[in-house]
């Protein structure tokens, strides 16, 4: 079989009578980026939530570094070492950057006997990685409503680096971002990749895709159309197959005429 | 990646707006009792600020019940009406001990806490509505009103709830310390004095133990891991699941506490005034909602402190207090506790701050 570190199975999700992933299998080496296409409804973000223990599969397998993995809470995700992030985010907009890093897993000391939150210390962690992702942020005590949406996405994946994360799942990373800070996630991508991560990527831009991406996987209704090496592919042949391929090869043959 | 906010535009301005933002409630606070103090006769007197907290009790519990419960995004109509349930079972609970032949003391610790233990009963089922079958929060807080209500009219039957042995109103209308000249301190209990000798009382028992209170909530909210929570499910309650925070234990705790907190505040009044009454508490909800949002916290949810509720509930004690003595009738208090709650909302929702 081959040496992927993280891979899917067979994964099936229902909801009630609709099947939101059926029999779906995908795997992502170490060092490696795979990205995940599809149309809205495809089943995209069903099946990362799969993985990141958000809907725990009907039926099917996840396994991790050669093993099956049980992922039945979000919980377990994490303590597996896979972490996600969210098109939403996941970050709480009232807290500064060391609760965000620190949320959930929030860092203590004793004072008086008493277990207590230690601010300072969370503060200092997030600077450090923060620092060695080389990403500037004006004040770690202001709250993350004040951060732009570079800032924002920068703040999350730092969370995951400092929680040493070996699959690292972003949706829609660079959605709503501006050119300039699209380019700065898309290279903090390649240096999580250089640093032997495994990066699913979920997204509708083509350049993000032909840019980090090594290969491809594109999901119709629920069920994996096809995969392909990037380098192997083009952004015609990806779109035509998430819409299939029928309809556009039959615009195609409608717009000849006029050439 | 480029720096955010206002800050590099007009530095100046914005701070200025931003510290006014901050500061606006406790400048407020003491413009408002600098003024009843030349306006009001007999305001500017230490006993005042005695008599305004030992009225206040039980708005100060409430105040604290909803804090916890709004900043997690919610809101709990019940509060009022598990007052009164807590202080007509509280009553009748410590009154039948007495009764019994237990001592007093051993009753009303006793009772106090069986009735504790009954008062969070009606936080749990509010809790478990909000937090596992996904009721809005002000329809099951809503029902349980109507339901402690029904259950505290069926207890008293239209009567008062009495029988207190008199141990609970030297306890409820007692201080902590008294000072006689001639006699000297006097720990809990009254020193006995020639007719006419001047008694310093300091403290209201009920004050000191709302204060104990308050300071264990302030520590929970603000230092531990439970207030973090508390801060992240009302600020983004998708990211609190997904970091793994146990949102719906958190919330199930929080309603508890509400409940636990009005309860005490109907244990509180049930000593002040020696009896209990099924809407006790009543009057007290909108006052206590009203001192949480003039205190800052968002109707939304992921801010608010126990400072600035305290703040809030003493701006409008004093308003309430000063315009009492200044002889002013009572309406005139709820459309200025309205003005106020509304100017509260606008300054925290238009001049740029930290973003608390």
């Amino acid at each position: 079989m081959d040496d992927y570190l993280l891979e899917t199975r067979d994964v099936v999700k229902r909801f009630g009578g609709l099947t939101a992933v059926d029999r779906v299998s995908v795997g992502v080496r170490a060092g490696e980026a795979l990205a995940i296409l599809g149309d809205n409804g495809a089943g995209k973000s069903t099946l990362i939530k799969v993985i990141s223990g958000v809907h725990p599969p009907d039926a099917g397998e996840v396994w991790l570094e050669g093993r099956p993995v049980a992922i039945r809470t979000p919980r377990d995700a994490l303590a597996a070492g896979i972490e996600t992030i969210y098109q939403d985010l996941a970050l709480a907009e009232n807290l500064d950057v060391g609760a965000n890093i620190f949320l959930g897993r929030e860092r203590l000391k004793r004072r008086l006997g008493l277990k207590v939150l230690d601010d300072a210390a969370m503060r200092a962690e997030a600077a450090k990685v923060l620092e060695r992702l080389d990403i500037q942020i004006p004040s770690l005590r202001a709250t993350i409503r004040t951060l732009s949406g570079g800032q924002r996405q920068a703040v999350a994946i730092s969370r995951s680096i400092y929680w040493k994360a070996k699959v690292l799942i972003m949706d829609e990373p660079t959605a709503a971002l501006g050119v300039a800070e699209q380019r700065k996630v898309l290279d903090l991508v390649r240096t999580l990749k250089d640093q032997g991560l495994g990066i699913i990527l979920i997204s509708h831009q083509m350049f993000d895709v032909f840019a980090v991406a090594d290969r491809l996987a594109v999901m119709r209704r629920g069920v994996k159309v096809g995969e392909r090496l990037v380098k192997e592919t083009s952004p015609d042949e990806v779109v035509g197959l998430i819409v299939g391929s029928e309809t556009v090869g039959a615009e195609r043959a409608a717009v000849k005429p006029m050439s | 990646m480029e720096a955010a906010g206002v800050a590099g535009v007009e530095p100046t301005r914005a701070r200025v707006l931003s510290l006014l933002a901050e500061r606006w409630l406790f400048a407020f606070l003491a413009l408002e009792t600098l003024y009843f103090c030349f306006a009001a006769e007999g305001f500017a007197n230490p006993n005042s600020l005695q008599i305004l907290l030992f009225y206040g009790v039980e708005i100060f519990l409430l105040a604290m019940a909803e804090l916890f419960v709004i900043v997690t995004g919610g809101i709990d109509l019940s509060v009022g009406y598990v007052l009164g349930l807590a202080s007509i079972v509280g009553t009748k609970l410590i009154g039948a001990l007495a009764g019994a032949g237990a001592p007093p003391a051993a009753a009303l610790a006793l009772g106090a806490a069986l009735t504790l233990a009954v008062g969070i009963l009606p936080g749990l089922v509010n809790g478990w509505l909000v937090a596992y079958l996904d009721v809005p929060p002000f329809i099951a807080t809503f029902s349980m009103l109507g339901v402690c209500h029904g259950v505290s009219e069926l207890i008293i039957e239209g009567v008062y709830a009495m029988g207190l042995p008199p141990l609970a109103a030297e306890l409820g209308s007692g201080h902590l310390l008294y000072y006689a000249p001639g006699a000297g301190m006097s720990f809990l209990a009254r020193p006995e004095v020639e007719r006419g000798t001047e008694v310093w009382e300091i403290v209201p028992n009920v004050v000191v133990l709302a204060a104990v209170v308050i300071a264990v909530l302030w520590f929970a909210l603000s230092r531990t891991r439970f207030g973090r929570h508390v801060y992240a499910v009302g600020g983004n309650r998708d990211a609190a699941l997904r970091a793994g925070i146990p949102v719906r234990r958190r919330l199930l705790a929080v309603y508890a506490l509400s409940a636990g907190l009005a309860s005490l505040a109907g244990l509180a009044y049930a000593l002040k005034y020696v009896s209990g009454k099924a809407d006790a508490g009543a009057g007290s909800l909108l006052d206590s909602i009203a001192a949480v949002m003039i205190g800052g916290a968002s109707m939304f949810g992921g801010s608010g402190t126990v400072g600035r509720t305290v703040a809030g509930c003493l701006v409008i004690a004093v308003l309430e207090l000063g315009l009492r003595m200044r002889g002013t009738p009572t309406f005139d208090k709820y459309v200025l506790v309205g003005v106020i709650l509304v100017g509260a909302v606008v300054i925290e929702r238009w001049l740029p701050g930290k973003g608390r």
